[in-house]
């Protein structure tokens, strides 16, 4: 059925006139219909704008206008704005915000003709590893519907793995993106940071904040990627950088690549099942003709604590804005100013995105600021360029994506120290602002574990080469999880 | 005990770009509420700020201006703090780099002599909006259109000794950045409004006193008044034994009295940190190179000018350099080929006196370039005299045409022809016997009764040096 084909066969059988995209898209609303109330992993669902731009879309396909993904739905997280449609970010506080705009990245997907199901779940302003931060409920993992599946780009990744779309955005500022991915089986990729605009995007930690593409394969990766980068006049972080087609070095063949291990990523965190599959990822590259290379990034251990300044730092900033004043939620009958402000951020803030302001607050403050905020930035800059120094050796960097498997709901709720450290291996890229990737690579207890692979700045086109060659040997990628074949 | 007054300012101009510092709304001053913010200035979720790149235009030629350090690499920061018209619950402004550093500007001092006062900064911000509280009902209205208009804030150092050097200065940077076109100046609108920083210490005392901050002042004239109030009552609190604290004081121009408004435990912690969404404004030779040749003549090397190749005074040329409008108009004058020294006296004199008199500013002169030169030269080739213009630029004023037209009109032309003059003034004499005889009898003062008498018998009409000459002769 259309659901188990990757982006490219849907844009063939497309083309052939094998299906049209109202076909599609009737298909992949019916499957959402019957599968998400168990997922949880849509927070709003545009069935009847949907079919309308499905119409459109087949009308553009007969008038010789279509393009590579004209016609095939897509996802987007709930924390780009959508033009018409809520935008909630996963909280209480924008349960009734409603776009005025269009986020450049929904721009540009919508000028690539992809059709739009719906806005998926998130950990509350994508604060989380685990989904279980949304005001709208937890999203559930689909090869265990009793785990979390990972965040905060959870609900995208929940509903691609269970093919009820067949590819979403996602967000990735601390592990957003490939975390998830990993622990749902699917492939996700963090472009570099400036690859993709950020414009209407809501904000968590700017200097971290990256969009990118969730799908079933690196191929599928690489066609998201096409529509979605480029530089944006609106975002002054974006880079005035040439786009390549991602898909030009997909098959290039990996002989002589150097890959590069961390000693640092392999050690006693790492549970021995996850290590041994990532050993065997590691061996199908050997085959391949690929190099090893042990190398060290000494200052990784200090990743999770930098980014747990800086990114509270400009999270306590950044939400600012939400202040019951113009748009989201007003708390009923204030007495006062300080008043509205207390209750309403008290009432429309969840506790994770509570307890990160407070941090972030704390540490920009008078006295504090020197200590925490500008010593991090310090420490940030040293782990940075532990990767400069790898890519002087190494083409890419391969690693877990996660320490562990999807954990079961509620098992880590009380423990948030806990909860960071399932992204410590995949905060450090973010720091960097270097691209990665997570790729499936096996299963540990029937649930997915991914592979991390991490390339230099702008460099996403051998990323997706490297892995795209991994999941021509590989089947893993394909795996559906039974009840959603 | 005698006292020493410090005052440092802070002068917030508002640049005249079209569009905001992050945004690509209108500044344009007036809307309707709300119709010139977008989505950026509402500080709605995503939006991102973009550097306007006209304001760092604009910073950068103050910098060179005032021969202060433009800096190469400067950092927009986040001020962090909750109020209904800061959309954002930060300003975006700039706080250890700032765009502009050390630099300084030379005041006119009322003795004649100049003082040297230091800039210790100017940085670039975005404006908040305004909170409207009248007219809701026990609420408050929000208008964002201000929201994210650019502001040049300018930070003096604590070198001004008296309110009337506040002043002085205030006025020096208002005619700069006016002639520099990246301010308009204009005070009502709050387009150019200052904070001062006030303390007082014994006279001989190093140490500076603890000092006040009066905020938002926005008229020369308050500027003045609200220094010296706060000067009057710190020492007062000095010597009647309590202490001045560090706060923060509203001037209230109704009530003439300046107010607390927050003190320094009850200040903001604003807990700045580099804006994570704007790159480093980073700036090179070659730019500041292309900035510096857009710079305009500044008012000093004006007003050397207008000594030196003009032959005006210094006073004269320092006052028509105070604004460049009116030295422009000056400089059209004798462009038309009149006498700069007369020129002068005249807008100096009758034109700004008028000006002032009708509230009107230079560029809203009734009295055009062409006009103003036309009546001139009639006096350079004696149709009218000097008393008689006055009439003609009254006439001119009032719209009845150009100096020709009236003086044709009013019959004003100055009498030349000798025969016509001695005729008058035989008339004259002949009326005044008793003065004739007193004048022959050695009273030469009278000499000005028949002047009087002759320029009156002519309506003022009569050339005042011939009437001088053939007087003299008639009455020996």
């Amino acid at each position: 059925m259309y659901h188990t084909k990757t982006l490219s066969e849907l844009s063939a059988l497309l083309e052939a006139g094998d299906v049209t995209s109202v076909q599609l898209t009737e298909h992949f609303l019916q499957r959402i219909k019957n599968h998400d109330t168990e997922l949880n992993s849509f927070i709003t669902i545009t069935a009847e704008p949907a079919l309308k731009a499905a119409t459109a879309a087949d009308e553009k396909r007969k008038a010789g206008k279509a393009g590579p993904l004209t016609g095939i739905p897509i996802a987007h997280k709930d924390i780009f704005c959508t033009k018409n449609i809520k935008t909630s970010c996963g909280s209480k506080m924008l349960d009734n915000f409603v776009s005025p705009y269009d986020a450049t990245v929904v721009e540009k997907m919508q000028q690539a003709g992809m059709i739009i199901l719906g806005k998926t779940n998130m950990d509350e302003f994508a604060m989380g590893s685990s989904n279980e931060t949304s005001f709208f409920g937890p999203v559930k993992n689909p090869w265990n519907t009793k785990a979390v599946p990972g965040g905060s780009s959870g609900g995208s990744a929940s509903s691609v793995a269970a093919r009820l779309t067949p590819a979403a955005t996602g967000t990735d500022t601390g592990g957003s993106i490939r975390q998830p991915a990993s622990l749902c089986g699917i492939t996700g990729l963090k472009p570099t940071y400036g690859r993709v605009s950020r414009y209407g995007m809501i904000a968590f930690a700017s200097s971290l904040d990256q969009a990118g593409p969730m799908a079933q394969s690196a191929e599928d990766c690489a066609l998201l990627l096409n529509a979605m980068s480029g530089f944006d006049p609106k975002d002054s972080t974006s880079l005035e950088k040439d786009v390549p087609d991602y898909t030009a070095d997909l098959n290039k063949p990996l002989d002589g690549l150097k890959i590069g291990l961390p000693k640092e990523y392999f050690d006693e965190g790492l549970s021995k099942t996850t290590n041994d599959i990532v050993q065997k990822a590691i061996d199908e590259y050997k085959a391949m003709g690929a190099e090893i290379i042990d190398i060290s990034l000494p200052n990784t251990h200090l990743a999770v604590p930098v980014y747990y300044v800086v990114a509270p730092a400009e999270c306590s900033s950044n939400l600012s804005r939400f202040d019951g004043v113009r748009f989201g939620h007003r708390c009923e009958e204030p007495k006062d100013l300080e008043d509205l402000y207390k209750r309403s951020r008290g009432e429309g803030f969840g506790d994770e995105v509570k307890r990160r302001i407070l941090i972030g607050t704390y540490a920009l403050s008078a006295g504090y600021y020197d200590a925490y905020y500008i010593k991090a930035q310090q420490l940030r800059r040293m782990i940075s360029d532990d990767f400069t120094r790898a890519f002087e050796k190494v083409d890419v960097i391969m690693g877990p994506t996660s320490p562990e498997t999807a954990f079961n709901i509620g098992e880590k709720s009380d423990d948030p120290i806990s909860m960071y450290l399932s992204d410590i291996y995949t905060i450090a890229v973010n720091l960097a602002g270097l691209p990665g990737m997570s790729v499936p690579a096996g299963f540990n207890n029937k649930m997915p574990v991914g592979l991390q692979i991490i390339a230099n700045h702008f460099d996403e086109s051998r990323l997706l080469n490297v892995a795209h060659q991994y999941q021509q040997k590989t089947d893993w990628h394909k795996a559906i999880p039974e009840q959603f074949k | 005990m005698e006292w020493e007054t410090v005052i440092g300012l802070e002068i917030h101009a508002q640049l005249r770009t079209k569009s905001k510092i992050f945004s690509s709304a209108s500044t344009a001053f007036g809307a309707a509420p709300n119709t010139q913010a977008c989505a950026v200035d509402l500080g709605l979720p995503g939006v991102l700020p973009v550097v306007n790149a006209e304001a760092i235009r604009m910073a950068t030629k103050f910098g060179l201006a005032t021969n202060s350090e433009v800096c190469k690499h400067s950092v927009f920061a986040r001020k962090n703090y909750f109020y209904p018209d800061l959309p954002k619950g930060y300003q975006i402004s700039q706080m250890e780099l700032p765009i502009v550093g050390v630099g300084s500007i030379d005041i006119d001092l009322e003795d004649g002599t100049k003082k040297t006062i230091g800039i210790t900064r100017a940085h670039l911000e975005e404006d908040a909006g305004k909170s409207l509280h009248e007219d809701y009902q026990g609420m408050t209205g929000i208008d964002l259109n201000r929201a994210g208009t650019p502001l040049l804030e300018i930070v003096s150092e604590p070198d001004m000794r008296s309110a009337k050097e506040a002043v002085a200065y205030m006025k020096k940077i208002h005619s700069l950045v006016q002639y520099l076109e990246i301010c308009d100046g204009n005070m009502a609108e709050g387009s150019f409004r200052c904070d001062a920083n006030v303390s007082v210490r014994p006279k001989g005392q190093k140490e500076y006193g603890t000092r006040a901050e009066l905020k938002n002042i926005n008229s020369f004239r308050f500027v003045e008044r609200a220094i010296n109030l706060e000067v009057e009552r710190q020492i007062e609190e000095i010597e009647d034994g309590r202490k001045v604290v560090q706060e923060t004081r509203l001037y209230d121009a109704d009530k003439h009295e300046t107010r607390s408004m927050r003190s320094k435990e009850e200040a903001n912690d604003y807990r700045y940190f580099p804006d994570p969404d704007l790159l480093p404004v980073v700036l090179d030779d070659v730019y500041l190179e292309e900035v510096r040749k857009t710079l305009p003549e500044l008012p000093a090397e004006k007003s050397t000018r207008f000594v030196n190749d003009l032959g005006l005074s210094e006073y004269d040329a320092g006052i028509l350099t105070t604004s460049r409008e009116l030295a422009d108009f000056f400089e059209a004058v004798i462009n038309e080929s009149v006498e700069a020294k007369l020129t002068a006296n005249w807008i100096i004199g009758d034109v700004s006196a008028r000006l002032n008199k009708e509230d009107l500013s230079i560029t809203d002169c009734p009295v055009s370039v062409i006009h103003l030169a036309g009546m001139l030269k009639r006096i350079e080739d004696n149709t009218i005299s000097g008393k008689i213009a006055k009439d003609v630029f009254d006439g001119m004023w009032k719209g009845e045409g150009d100096a020709d037209t009236v003086i044709e009109k009013k019959g004003l032309k100055q009498i030349t022809d000798n025969s016509a003059i001695e005729a008058i003034i035989d008339e004259v004499i002949s009326n005044s016997p008793n003065q004739l005889e007193q004048y022959r009898s050695g009273k030469d003062k009278l000499f000005g009764y028949f002047v009087g008498q002759v320029m009156k018998a002519s309506q003022g009409k009569a050339n005042p040096a011939q009437v001088n000459t053939i007087l003299k002769d008639k009455l020996k």
